[in-house]
């Protein structure tokens, strides 16, 4: 067996906690530090100014439009992917994959492209007093590019798995396709739509590349969270950004542990 | 929703016609950036081809306290907005370094944070993989007298290989795009990686640039997901 001497694996084990610790926990860990360097009420000045709030609140929105948009669409997309044979089907499957691989920055310019004033609909648009980019549908938009795959690639091995067989049934005791979606389909693929549901909202809740493209971050106006923090830090106000930072990662944590729970229940089942 | 968007940034970087959108993408600062982010990004999934491996190796084989916090650890990276990333970095390796490690705005600190941002990919290839390899075939090398780095070369390294890829791809596709992790930390010139060097041409008015250079990573993106497709079928062909 290789690597059974005990040396050998104390050498091992302690190269990777070495490195995870440098790479992630010190880093992680110090911006608890700093953020409570000088105690807790600049903390607590920066969370309670309008700007602060205001983008909590155009965060928070954007999940709620983003993230049920994109469980709709994943769950049916899975469905069509896994259930039925079409042309164009391999082409669709690539499609989805491709928010996951493309530089969010490049994201962000193509939407600037069709919706901007510049872009190809930007007449249109302005015409019907629409504004798209430089405010929250521009970001409602990037992040529901950005997190498309998710929902649908852990839908996906999960339809595949359950197979076709207690829906015929249903289907033979005469159930509308309907009701076998609602109580046999769905059911059986919660766990897979929960941890997608929870990586998009993380995934929606911390985008910055796409954003800060299509959001022209115009103070109080379209900023979220993440695009407070750099400049919090360009004036030198490094505990507003290590607060804004550390609510984030508060958020992420949630949406981690919230990740770690899913898991373990999929595997059981 | 993905299509329209992407053939406008084709149609946008052509607009000046082929001889522009070349002038674009062969233009100093443009070719100094793409060179950057790809042997930054080659450095990076050197680094993580090695460390994942190992740290799945450690993950699956290894048994301490504390190994579930570690495991845990690991998807970090994943679920940390990329800001944040950006922020904790240059609050351990910038210019108020505490441990007295000045990185920001050199070479090494783009590597640092692309390793940052990608870590979860191989290892999490790999893991899978790792935990499902028959230990007897090792056992039975072992006792006809292969050494341990022998079986790791002929016995565990090519059950490992499709995994390994398929995260390597991912992770290169993630390091080339990647943007956010570098805002704070690398946004400088000589540090100017190809996505930054986009959102720097946006800003300047240059749309046909930026669409160039996006062309050029957009390409790049879609020739990791047919690498990625090709590695999972040979995966699976593997298997059986």
């Amino acid at each position: 067996m290789i690597a059974s001497g005990t040396a050998s694996r104390f050498t091992l084990r302690g190269i990777v906690l070495l490195y995870l610790g440098f790479l992630v926990l010190a880093p992680v860990g110090l911006i608890f530090y700093r953020t409570f360097e000088h105690g807790l009420g600049p903390v607590i000045d920066t969370i309670t100014t309008h700007n602060f709030l205001h983008a909590l609140y155009v965060s928070l929105l954007t999940v709620a439009i983003a993230v049920p948009l994109n469980t709709i669409f994943g769950v049916a997309g899975a469905l069509i992917l896994v259930r039925q044979e079409f042309r164009g089907k391999a082409l669709l499957n690539a499609v989805i994959d491709l928010p996951f691989v493309l530089s969010p920055i490049v994201i962000g310019l193509s939407l600037f492209l069709v919706y901007s004033q510049i872009g190809w609909f930007g007449d249109w648009l302005d015409r019907h007093g629409i504004q798209v980019i430089f405010s929250t549908p521009g970001i409602v938009l990037a992040c529901i590019f950005v997190s498309l795959p998710f929902v649908v690639r852990e839908v996906m091995p999960v339809l595949r798995e359950v197979g076709t067989e207690q829906e015929e049934a249903a289907s033979t005791l005469g159930a509308s396709s309907w009701q076998t979606f609602w109580r046999i389909t769905l059911p059986s693929i919660r766990w897979g739509v929960g941890y997608g549901v929870v990586i998009s909202t993380a995934r929606v809740l911390g985008e910055f590349g796409a954003v800060t493209i299509v959001s022209g971050s115009i103070l109080g106006g379209t900023q979220t969270l993440p695009l407070l923090v750099p400049p919090f830090y360009e004036k030198f106000d490094f505990t507003a950004a290590y607060t804004t930072a550390l609510v984030l990662a508060l958020l992420a944590l949630t949406a981690l542990f919230a990740m770690n729970r899913f898991k373990p229940k999929e595997g059981a089942r | 929703m993905v299509l329209l968007p992407i053939s406008a940034v084709v149609a946008k970087s052509t607009s000046g016609g082929m001889g522009n959108f070349w002038d674009q993408v062969t233009s100093p600062p443009a070719v100094a950036a793409l060179k950057l982010t790809v042997i930054c990004s080659l450095i990076v999934v050197a680094i993580n081809a090695v460390m994942g491996t190992l740290i799945a190796w450690v993950l699956v084989r290894d048994d301490f306290r504390g190994k579930s916090m570690v495991n845990a650890v690991i998807d970090l990276p994943f679920a940390l907005p990329t800001i944040v990333a950006s922020l904790v970095l240059i609050a351990l390796y910038g210019n108020t370094s505490p441990i007295g490690i000045h990185l920001a705005f050199t070479k090494p600190a783009v590597v640092l944070a692309l390793c940052f941002v990608t870590l979860p990919f191989v290892v999490r290839a790999v893991q899978p993989v790792l935990l499902e390899l028959d230990r007897e075939v090792e056992e039975a090398a072992a006792s006809l007298g292969a050494s341990g780095p022998t079986i790791f070369r002929r016995i565990i390294f090519p059950s490992l290989l499709p995994g390994l890829l398929s995260g390597v791809a991912l992770a290169f596709a993630r390091a080339l795009g990647e943007y956010g992790s570098l805002v704070l930390i690398a946004g400088a010139l000589n540090t100017q990686v190809a996505s930054v060097f986009i959102r720097t041409q946006v800003e300047n008015g240059n749309y046909a640039g930026a669409s160039a250079i996006s062309v050029v990573l957009l390409a790049a993106s879609l020739v990791m997901l047919t690498c990625l497709t090709m590695v999972q079928r040979w995966g699976s062909k593997h298997d059986r």
